[in-house]
């Protein structure tokens, strides 16, 4: 990652850091991050060149998501989502002058943008949608209860899953960019959690009135999601768990540090503790950037990313990242003791801690097993070290 | 010899292509028309089994499993190269 964006990356940590116990404490939108964010220009990041922004690719944003997840994870988690759905428009939205000229909205004036996929009477399951598109001539209404959708009052773009038209079977979806302007939100209900307090995922009534049809992305949503949104949550994710776990190993160590100082020409006990804790955590690093590197090779492959090899090796860079992310953290509470589990020391990991609790659950590991249980019964197998 | 019917067959255990196999053109894009991802593996379990072959894991992507015409000439010359 270049110089400038590891700076511009940083300066956002500093400020995320700086309020991250009251997003915290009072569970409301990282405000000042988001704005930080939109100074150092980085939610325009993916855009392509052409269109004013930088065309960086998923392996910068992931690092950008993995300084975040060090200072605030809930700015981290809003900036991944953001450009989750980023990655979306860029790969499926450039055959569309619509959805191009968003891009360079984006890019210009800083949109942020979030996602409604989840619905009442369907849950978290991403390829089914029970509302539809109903079109009109040119244009169409939308009106969906979408019982989670992180951020949504701050948000300026919506990215809304919905079924083709009225008569569509409930997986024959699309994707449609919906702008602040064009629909109303009804909050019903709250995001009160034990940790990640600051996404605001909130459950609201979307209702979408005379929108042009342009706004609906040509490509169907079973390949959006197979093509890009798999492959950039997963990896967007895990790296914002990188964050968080990297912190608190990085707190232990400052305090086996600390202990070493005190008593001159030992080794202290909890040194053995952080030396497991640094083995866990490159460990999980290495499962993240392998994941990074394989989307890289097979970005401009369509057969690759939509292959069940691809499916099954993302969907365990998942359940993987997650369950390690919550056992780092763990081990540094271990580590660092009551100095950890109280809220009012430099070593405090509580905030963390409840907030990587949400990995394994953000999309159930349980329902991620599932999937990559069905895979394997046709997967072959017989990799090789250095290749899939 | 792989039939389009015996394929149609195929399809036709699957709960969201069952009701729409026979309007299925060749070229139709089953996936659009609502096979998922578990559909797709049960899907290539069932060819493998009637055909007697085994997909290879390149051959396992979505664009192996698009169409009626795609899946009949991969399995053809997956039955082909079995047999030679």
């Amino acid at each position: 990652m270049s110089c400038d964006l590891v700076r511009r990356a940083k300066r956002v940590a500093e400020v995320a850091a700086l309020h991250a116990d009251s997003v915290d404490r009072e569970g409301r939108f990282p405000a000042e991050a988001v704005a930080a964010l939109k100074t150092e220009r980085l939610l325009g990041l993916q855009v392509p060149t052409q269109y004013g922004g930088e065309g960086a690719g998923l392996a910068q944003i992931a690092e950008v998501c993995c300084t975040l997840g060090q200072a605030c994870s809930a700015s981290a988690m809003v900036f991944a989502m953001h450009h989750i759905k980023l990655a979306s428009l860029v790969t499926h939205g450039l055959t569309s002058d619509w959805h191009c000229g968003l891009m360079a909205k984006v890019a210009n004036e800083q949109l942020l943008i979030a996602s409604s996929t989840t619905e009442a009477g369907i849950g978290g399951d991403l390829r089914n949608s029970l509302c539809a598109v109903e079109a009109a001539g040119d244009m169409f209404s939308l009106g969906k209860d979408a019982s989670v959708i992180s951020y949504g009052a701050q948000a300026d773009v919506i990215l809304v899953t919905a079924r083709r038209n009225p008569e569509a079977p409930t997986s024959d979806q699309v994707l449609v960019a919906l702008m602040r302007d064009q629909m109303s939100l009804t909050r019903t209900s709250t995001w009160d959690t034990l940790g990640m307090r600051g996404t605001c995922s909130e459950g609201f009534r979307l209702e979408a009135k005379g929108v042009p049809c342009v706004q609906i992305l040509p490509k169907p949503f079973a390949e959006i999601a197979a093509q890009s949104m798999l492959a950039s949550s997963h990896l967007l994710w895990s790296s914002v768990w990188f964050g968080i776990a990297s912190y608190a190993v990085d707190r232990a160590r400052s305090f086996v540090q600390g202990e070493a100082r005190r008593r001159p020409g030992t080794v202290p006990p909890s040194a053995i503790r952080l030396a497991e804790a640094a083995s866990a955590l490159q460990a999980m690093k290495a499962t993240v950037v392998s994941g990074l590197r394989r989307y890289e090779g097979a970005q401009h492959e369509p057969d690759e990313l939509s292959s069940i090899g691809f499916a099954v090796s993302l969907n365990n860079i998942k359940t993987t990242a997650s369950a390690m992310a919550v056992d780092i953290v763990q081990r540094a509470l271990g580590i660092v003791g009551i100095s950890g589990y109280r809220n009012d020391t430099p070593f405090s990991l509580g905030r963390p801690l409840r907030d990587v609790m949400s990995a394994p659950l953000m999309i159930a590991n349980d329902r991620i097993l599932s999937n990559t249980a069905n895979l394997l019964l046709v997967q072959k197998g017989g990799g090789q070290l250095l290749s899939a | 010899m792989v039939s389009d019917d015996i394929i149609r067959d195929i399809l036709r255990q699957n709960e969201a292509m069952s009701p729409i196999v026979d309007s299925l053109g060749e070229d139709d894009d089953l996936f659009e028309k609502g096979l998922d991802s578990f559909g797709s593996v049960q899907l290539m379990l069932a060819l493998e089994e009637r055909f007697e072959v085994e997909f290879p894991d390149t051959l396992l992507n979505r664009r192996s499993f698009s169409t009626i015409r795609i899946i009949r000439e991969t399995v053809t010359k997956l039955s082909m190269g079995a047999a030679a």
